[in-house]
C-alpha cells in the first residue's frame, strides 16, 4: 500500500434551494419549493502517494473544501470511492480519523475557554496517546512551534498567530501519518507563515507525512508542495509538478517602467512597435508594463528603445509569478501541459 | 471511557470560566422557589390535603423538583443547533469518538457541576426560609438517585433529537424554545401530575415528559409507595431504551444529508 490517498469518479450534488420572487411567491415557498441539483465535485479522480505533499487549488467554490470534507468522512459523497489509509472515511470514520489530522484554518479545534493544555490533554485522551508518546513527540513539537509561553492561556485570549500555532500542534498530537490542512496560513504574517511552512518540511521529512494543503496563498504552495492539483467548478483541471506548470505557461518576463514624464500607452507602443511586445498601463500607479518572451535579446532591446525615447524613474525584471499562471489558467478555465 | 470521563472534567473547566453564571443561577432558582411557594400556600388556603399532597409536601415538592432541574437541565439542543449552523460539527465529526455520546458526557458534567456547586448550596439556603421536611430514609435516597439519573437521560434523549432536526430544519430556535416549554409543564415542573384533568393524565402516561421531573420528585415527597416508586422507574428506564431508536434512525439520515454551513 503505497497510496495514502485513492479516489475514483468522486462526486458530490448538493441540494440547492431557490426562493420564489415577490409576496406570491413566498407563500408558494411555503408550500412546494423549487430546487435545483448544484454538483460542487464532478466525478474526479486522483491518488496521492505517502509521504507526497501535494497543493490543492482552485478559486472559491471549486470544490475544494467539499472534496476534504469527503476525504476526512465528514461528508457522504454522492458517488464514487475513496480509500484514504486503507479504509472508506465514511464507512469507518472512527476508527479512519485516527489516521489523519485536520486543520481547517478558518475553525477552531480547541476548546474556546479553556487553556491550550487542557485541550491538549482532552485530545490525548480521545486519540489514546499513552504519556511516553506524548512526551516524545508533543514536546519537538510545542519547542518547534514555539508555543510553550501560550499553553495555559484560555483561547480566546490568543493572537490568530498564536492559535493557529495551537491548532496545528493539537492536529498533530496523535502523530497521524495523513494531514489534512485546509487554508492553514489565512490571515497569518510572514514570520508565522514561514515557521508553519518549515515545520511542515520538517514533520514531512522526519515522519514521511503526507499532506495535502488547499491554500489561495501560492508561495505556500511553492514552498511546500512539488504536485498541485488543481480544481475549477468541481473538475480537476490540472494535476502535475508545480515546475512543469511554470515552465510551460510561465516563460515570459514581465518588464516594468516607471516613467518620470508623461506619456501616454500609445506613445511607449510607438517606440517599441516591430518587436513582439504586449503593453499594460496601470493608471492608478503610473506603471507601464511589458510582457515579453524570455531572451535576453529581446530585454534589451526594449529597455535600451524605452531608455532611449523617456527619462526612467524606476524599472523592474520579473519573472511571470505563479501567480499570474494560475490566474491565466482560471480565466482561459483549461490547462494543456506537455 | 477514559475520554468520556475527560470530557466531564473539561466541562467542570469551562463552567468554572463562568461561575458569575452560577451565582446568579442560585438567586434566581430560590426566587423561583419562593414565588411557587407563596403561591402553593395560597392556594391551600386552610385546606390540609390537595390530591393527597399536603402543604409542606408540596413545597418540598417544589422546592426538590427546582433543584432536580439544575441537575438534568442542559441546552445541548441550543448547543447543537449552533453547532450545525455554524459548521462546527465539522470538527467534532473528524474526531474519533460518539458525537452524541461525547454531548451526553458534556450534559452530566454541567449537571454534576449543578448539583454540588448550585442545587446542594441552594437546597440549604432555601431549607432555612422554607417548611421543608426532607427525609432521612436512606432507600428513598437512593431511588432518588436513581430516579434523577433516569430523568437526566430522557431530557438529555430529548434535547439530542430535537438538536438533529437542526440538520433538515437549519433553523430550529422555535422547535428549541417549544420543546422547553412542553417539558416545563408536561413533566409536571410547574403542576404535578395529579393536579391534571383525568384525561389529560391518561395521555401524559403514555408520554415521556412526566419521567423528567414528576417522578424523582414524587418519590422524594414520599407521594408515591413504595410499590409505586419501583414501577415509576421501570417506566422512566423504558422510555429510555425507546427513545434510543428515533435518535439513531434520525442521527443516521442526518449523516447522509450533512450540508457543512459556511464553507
Amino acid at each position: 500500500m503505497n497510496n495514502a490517498i485513492e479516489v475514483q469518479k468522486l462526486r458530490k450534488e448538493f441540494k440547492a434551494y431557490s426562493s420564489r420572487s415577490g409576496l406570491n411567491g413566498a407563500f408558494r415557498d411555503l408550500f412546494t419549493r423549487n430546487y435545483k441539483i448544484a454538483t460542487a465535485v464532478n466525478d474526479i479522480s486522483f491518488t496521492v502517494k505517502k509521504g507526497e505533499m501535494v497543493g490543492y487549488i482552485g478559486e472559491n467554490g471549486a470544490g475544494k473544501s467539499t472534496t476534504i470534507k469527503m476525504l476526512t468522512g465528514i461528508l457522504t459523497p454522492t458517488s464514487g470511492q475513496i480509500t484514504v489509509n486503507g479504509m472508506n472515511p465514511h464507512k469507518e470514520r472512527e476508527k479512519f480519523v485516527q489516521t489523519i489530522g485536520v486543520v481547517f484554518g478558518q475553525r477552531s479545534q480547541l476548546w474556546w475557554d479553556i487553556a491550550v493544555q487542557e485541550s491538549f490533554r482532552l485530545l490525548k485522551k480521545v486519540y489514546k496517546v499513552s504519556d511516553q508518546q506524548y512526551d516524545d513527540h508533543m514536546n519537538h513539537v510545542i519547542r518547534t512551534l514555539d508555543i510553550e509561553p501560550l499553553l495555559d492561556k484560555p483561547v480566546r485570549k490568543l493572537s490568530l498567530g498564536q492559535r493557529m500555532r495551537c491548532e496545528l500542534a493539537a492536529a498533530l498530537i496523535h502523530n497521524p501519518p495523513l494531514l489534512f490542512l485546509d487554508e492553514p496560513t489565512i490571515g497569518l504574517d510572514v514570520l508565522v507563515k514561514l515557521k508553519i511552512r518549515e515545520f511542515l518540511k520538517e514533520i514531512n521529512e522526519k515522519y514521511n507525512t503526507t499532506i495535502l494543503l488547499t491554500t489561495h496563498d501560492l508561495t505556500d504552495i511553492e514552498a511546500l508542495c512539488e504536485r498541485v492539483i488543481m480544481l475549477d467548478e468541481g473538475n480537476v483541471i490540472y494535476d502535475g509538478p508545480l515546475k512543469n506548470l511554470k515552465e510551460t505557461l510561465g516563460e515570459g518576463k514581465e518588464l516594468q517602467f516607471q516613467l518620470l514624464e508623461k506619456v501616454d500607452l500609445a506613445a511607449v507602443k510607438h517606440v517599441t512597435s516591430g518587436m513582439p511586445v504586449k503593453w499594460e498601463f496601470d493608471k492608478k500607479e503610473l506603471i507601464f508594463t511589458a510582457n515579453i518572451e524570455d531572451s535576453d535579446e529581446l530585454i534589451s532591446q526594449v529597455i535600451a528603445a524605452v531608455a532611449a525615447a523617456f527619462k526612467i524613474k524606476d524599472m523592474k525584471i520579473n519573472e511571470t509569478s505563479t501567480e499570474e499562471i494560475i490566474r491565466n489558467i482560471y480565466e482561459k478555465g483549461a490547462v494543456e501541459v506537455g | 471511557m477514559d475520554k468520556y470521563l475527560e470530557m466531564i472534567r473539561i466541562r467542570f473547566l469551562m463552567m468554572l470560566a463562568y461561575r458569575t453564571n452560577y451565582y446568579t443561577g442560585i438567586f434566581i432558582y430560590s426566587i423561583n422557589i419562593g414565588a411557587y411557594y407563596f403561591l402553593w400556600t395560597a392556594i391551600y388556603g386552610g385546606k390540609e390535603q390537595i390530591q393527597g399532597l399536603s402543604v409542606i409536601q408540596m413545597t418540598t415538592y417544589v422546592a426538590i423538583s427546582w433543584m432536580a432541574r439544575a441537575f438534568y437541565f442542559n441546552n445541548l439542543d441550543r448547543e447543537m443547533a449552533m453547532e450545525i449552523m455554524e459548521g462546527k460539527v465539522a470538527v467534532e465529526l473528524i474526531r474519533p469518538y460518539n458525537y452524541l455520546g461525547m454531548k451526553t458526557m458534556q450534559g452530566l458534567g454541567e449537571g454534576i457541576f449543578r448539583l454540588f456547586f448550585f442545587s446542594a448550596p441552594g437546597l440549604v439556603i432555601v431549607y432555612f426560609i422554607f417548611p421543608i421536611r426532607f427525609t432521612w430514609d436512606l432507600s428513598v435516597w437512593g431511588l432518588f438517585t436513581i430516579s434523577i439519573l433516569l430523568s437526566f437521560l430522557i431530557n438529555t434523549q430529548l434535547n439530542l433529537l430535537t438538536g438533529i432536526t437542526t440538520f433538515f430544519l437549519y433553523n430550529n430556535m422555535g422547535l428549541i424554545r417549544a420543546k422547553r416549554v412542553v417539558i416545563d409543564l408536561f413533566s409536571g415542573l410547574l403542576l404535578p401530575i395529579s393536579f391534571f384533568p383525568g384525561w389529560a393524565q391518561g395521555i401524559m402516561k403514555y408520554l415521556p415528559f412526566q419521567g423528567i421531573s414528576y417522578i424523582p420528585s414524587m418519590i422524594f415527597t414520599k407521594g408515591f409507595s413504595h410499590q409505586q416508586a419501583i414501577e415509576a422507574l421501570g417506566q422512566q428506564l423504558l422510555w429510555v431504551i425507546i427513545l434510543v431508536i428515533p435518535i439513531q434512525l434520525l442521527w443516521h439520515a442526518a449523516k447522509k444529508q450533512l450540508v457543512i454551513q459556511g464553507g
